[in-house]
């Protein structure tokens, strides 16, 4: 349980730091060097919950459908 | 108390949300499936413990493992359906979510047939041959 609250604020985290660059490197004219670094924190916080996905896919495997 | 750990992650990811929603990105939605998973994973070990007990108890009234199995699977099958659907439709794909919820109602009924002929060839039996 307590791994799994430090992951919400992990990815909130990297959520309001992408938002920031983004918003700064607006201001500052350089918008697809925005984009890039959104699709990047989208990127990392994406293996993170694909981790958690698996996990909890395999866990279900194993608890309803008998299958190692 | 693990429900109130629950809870409690639940109104931090809801205060989470709501910081995040006004922000460009995708990570709003990643917050809510993120709380999703947590919070089945958190339950699926005692679910786990309930599944034994209702193994164990047919085991006792000597029921069909087969019958139990298609049970336990029908119930695996629709809460993976339930999670993925109202991730879906949080997400805004109202449409998505409605075709996962019947793409789980036909592979229960799938898993059931066995079960549904069975019902019917007890029956056949009772009547009396034409």
């Amino acid at each position: 349980m307590l791994s799994d609250a430090s992951i919400l604020f992990q990815i909130a985290g990297i959520g309001i730091i992408v938002a920031l660059i983004h918003t700064i490197l607006k201001q500052m004219g350089k918008e697809e060097i925005a984009q890039f670094v959104t699709l990047l924190g989208f990127i990392i916080v994406l293996v993170v919950v694909i981790n958690g996905l698996s996990d909890l896919f395999q866990q279900i495997r194993s608890v309803f459908l008998f299958q190692g | 108390m693990d429900i109130i750990q629950i809870v409690t992650l639940g109104i931090i990811a809801s205060i989470l949300y709501i910081l995040l929603k006004d922000m460009r990105g995708p990570f709003a939605f990643i917050i809510l499936l993120i709380t999703g998973i947590a919070i089945f994973l958190a339950i699926i070990s005692q679910i786990g413990a309930i599944i034994r007990l209702i193994e164990s108890l047919g085991q006792k009234a000597a029921i069909n493992t087969m019958y139990i199995e298609t049970i336990l699977k029908i119930i695996g099958i629709a809460y993976i359906t339930e999670l993925g659907a109202s991730i879906t439709k949080d997400a805004g794909l109202g449409a998505v979510a409605s075709k996962i919820e019947l793409a789980g109602k036909i592979f229960i009924l799938l898993l059931a047939i066995p079960i549904i002929s069975a019902v019917v060839e007890a029956i056949l039996n009772f009547l009396p041959s034409v």
